[in-house]
């Protein structure tokens, strides 16, 4: 699960993790007072910046025209009259896709004096499976692009989680930032404090880009979180009921709302060809054979072990509720799964949606002759697969006519 | 001969009271598995019957252990409770732990694994995956030893080593083999999670070694290095043909594809850097799933 960044940095504070002085506002009427908050600590700037779960908003635009979803203003007037170009409208980032996302929220924040930037997230390094502690000098960028062309600017530290972060391990990662005198200090701090958020709140990754020297109203140089991404481990979510609370459902897709309801696991793509499958391997499987023969999945939908009629139903309507959708590949390997079960499910929800367009039946295992029984004898247009292959040519096929 | 379990292997099933735990205890009994225990915290002292087969439960799995000399377990408990049953199978001794339960947060399995450290005694294969499956000499492979939850009947004894992340592929594979008269000595899935007890490479290791293992097919799909580390050590060191299939061409980056370690990172774990692995370690390459079985055989 996603959160927003003015979320993640409400967590982030939570854990001692210094993060600059700003307020969420989810309406117009809330800008205003936010703004003159701001302004009233003695921020010169007050930066507005759009929430959504993609980054490159700064770069973004609105499909209005407007441009940028992060701004820099200087004055409480002109953050309002920027908030007003951005609250309930679409923001097109280079990660958002073509559709975009509505902001519904914005966080206005006091703008920063910003001296140096700094890249740092924890996240679990797979191989060794243990926490890494990843950071480089180099903030504010790309940093897929900095661990290809500048890997050795990238400092990589390894957590025993027998032992939990030790002091001397943040202040290793301080030093390799380059941070000195009560700057290293500040940055061991924070640096133990992030990497505990990751921790405690079973976080996949905790993204701060950029972390940055920032310099105070008195001059005073801090280290402060500018800009944290925080990703969550759905399989520990039961246990952060106030993290759970923080699930935004305008940033999911509906479609993918719906099928949670009916425990169907289910992913948007954008093609025409639709899948039906038991399984999260062989449904992978199935969109990939799906583009092999020339078709365009649609979805990743995995059943699950007991796809009841009523699941099935269900998913048949939450598929054909995608307007790009021409064809359905059903596609179930019935290990304990009866096939007949299945084939019944799939007739009932063929004739509950009227299906009118072409769809491919591929059963396998458990009982599967009297499932492709009840197929060919059910009176609805139903083509039979008689492997995955064939079954995705058919579909294929039949969605090209 | 088969590698991990035997047919005679005597297994206890952590959580067999539960609806889930209680109907594959049942499948495992039907396929002549020796199921010798069931481990409930407080129903201690009850029964789990099946037909004729009175399995006794006992509160905990050293209890289990020690008046049934199991060995090895099938944990099908909660994932809140599933990381504390895995490391109660091992602090009992058990050569085999296969941890069945699917959502288990990270860092739980983190703290298992750290903990199985250096533990040389207790293999742990999962968490969410569905077993192993060493099939017998019966009708249909009955006779064989079945941990988990896959069908029983689609197997046949052979020789032939199946290691997979997904569970259905895996029954594809196995499925195409046994249609066409090949039988499997060993048939293991190590899971989807991005935290595991056992490695591609571990049981490719156990394979390569087993003298009744002839040939191995390999499935596995986006996320992590695990196929690219195994294909390293394949390329070097296996004596067996070994054909391969990667799931997940098509995902999207940045998605989790219904197991929690098939994603896309950070341009990290593609299915394309995988296939080329493989391409490189001379492993045969299904294209599409439906060719698993009959592209080993072409090596063979």
């Amino acid at each position: 699960m996603n959160i927003h960044e003015y979320q993640a940095k409400q967590l982030l504070a939570q854990y001692g993790v210094n993060v600059p002085y700003e307020i969420p506002a989810k309406s117009l009427a809330e800008v205003h007072p936010a703004a003159e908050k701001i302004a009233a600590s003695g921020s010169a700037k007050i930066v507005v910046k759009s929430q959504i779960h993609a980054g490159g908003r700064g770069k973004g635009t609105f499909k209005s025209g407007f441009q940028g979803g992060v701004k820099v203003t200087s004055s409480v007037d002109e953050a309002v009259s920027v908030a007003e170009q951005m609250l309930g409208q679409t923001l097109v980032t280079k990660q958002t896709g073509a559709d975009g996302r509505r902001v519904q929220t914005l966080l206005l924040a006091a703008g920063a004096k910003i001296k140096k930037e700094f890249y740092l997230a924890v996240l679990l390094n797979r191989e060794t499976s243990r926490p890494l502690i990843m950071a480089s000098t180099e903030g504010g960028m790309d940093i897929e692009e900095v661990a290809e062309k500048h890997p050795e600017k990238i400092c990589k530290e390894t957590i025993d989680p027998a032992v939990g972060i030790m002091p001397y391990q943040a202040r290793k990662v301080a030093a390799a930032l380059g941070l000195k005198g009560d700057l290293f200090n500040a940055g061991v701090k924070l640096i133990t404090g992030v990497y505990n958020t990751w921790w405690e709140c079973d976080a996949s990754m905790v993204e701060l880009n950029p972390l940055a020297i920032v310099e105070l109203a008195d001059g005073k140089e801090t280290v402060m979180a500018l800009d944290a991404k925080i990703s969550l481990d759905d399989n520990a979510l039961y246990r952060h009921k106030n993290i759970m609370e923080m699930r935004d459902l305008n940033e999911e897709a509906p479609l993918e709302i719906e099928a949670s309801k009916f425990n169907l696991n289910y992913i948007k793509l954008d093609g025409s060809i639709a899948c039906l499958v038991n399984g999260a391997g062989l449904a992978m499987a199935t969109m990939d054979i799906i583009q092999h023969f020339g078709g365009n999945p649609a979805n990743f939908l995995d059943v699950g072990g007991g796809a009841s009629k009523e699941q099935v139903t269900a998913a048949f309507k939450i598929i054909l509720s995608d307007p790009n959708v021409k064809g359905i590949m059903v596609n179930i390997f019935g290990g304990i799964m009866d096939c007949n079960v299945i084939a019944t499910g799939i007739v009932a929800a063929v004739k509950e949606t009227h299906l009118n367009i072409p769809l491919v039946v591929r059963l396998e295992g458990n009982n599967v002759a009297a499932g492709k029984k009840t197929l060919a004898e059910s009176g609805v247009a139903i083509i039979n697969g008689d492997s995955m292959a064939d079954a995705a040519q058919k579909i294929v096929k039949a969605v090209a006519r | 001969m088969s590698i991990l379990v035997k047919s005679n292997t005597k297994v206890l099933v952590q959580g067999i009271t539960g609806s889930f735990g209680a109907k594959h205890a049942q499948l495992s009994i039907d396929y002549g598995t020796a199921i010798v225990a069931g481990v409930t915290p407080g129903k201690g002292g009850q029964f789990f019957e099946h037909g004729v087969k009175k399995v006794p439960i006992y509160d905990t799995v050293a209890e289990a252990v020690k008046q049934s000399g199991a060995t090895a377990s099938a944990v099908f408990v909660p994932p809140p409770f599933a990381a504390d049953a895995i490391l109660e199978g091992a602090d009992a001794g058990l050569d085999l732990v296969v941890a069945i339960t699917e959502g288990i947060p990270v860092r739980d399995m983190v703290r298992v694994k750290r903990a199985l450290q250096g533990n040389t005694k207790t293999r742990l294969i999962g968490p969410n995956c569905p077993g192993i499956v060493t099939p017998g000499e019966g009708k249909d492979s009955h006779g064989g030893c079945r941990i988990g939850i896959a069908p029983g009947y689609i197997h046949k004894k052979g020789n032939i080593g199946v290691v997979s992340r997904s569970g259905t592929l895996t029954y594809e594979a196995v499925w195409q083999l046994t249609s066409r008269g090949v039988g499997q000595s060993t048939c293991v899935g190590i899971g989807g999670d991005p935290v595991n007890g056992t490695s591609h490479l571990d049981v490719i290791k156990l394979f390569n070694a087993d003298p009744e293992t002839t040939g191995i097919i390999m499935i596995g799909e986006i996320g992590g290095s695990a196929e690219e580390e195994a294909a390293e050590w394949i390329k070097q060191h296996c004596k067996k043909p070994v054909a391969g299939f990667i799931a997940g061409a098509t995902a999207p980056p940045g998605r989790r594809m219904g197991h929690a370690g098939a994603i896309v990172s950070g341009g990290k774990g593609t299915a394309a850097a995988k296939i080329a692995a493989f391409k490189d370690a001379g492993i045969g390459i299904a294209v599409t799933p439906s060719e698993m079985a009959d592209t080993l055989l072409k090596m063979m």
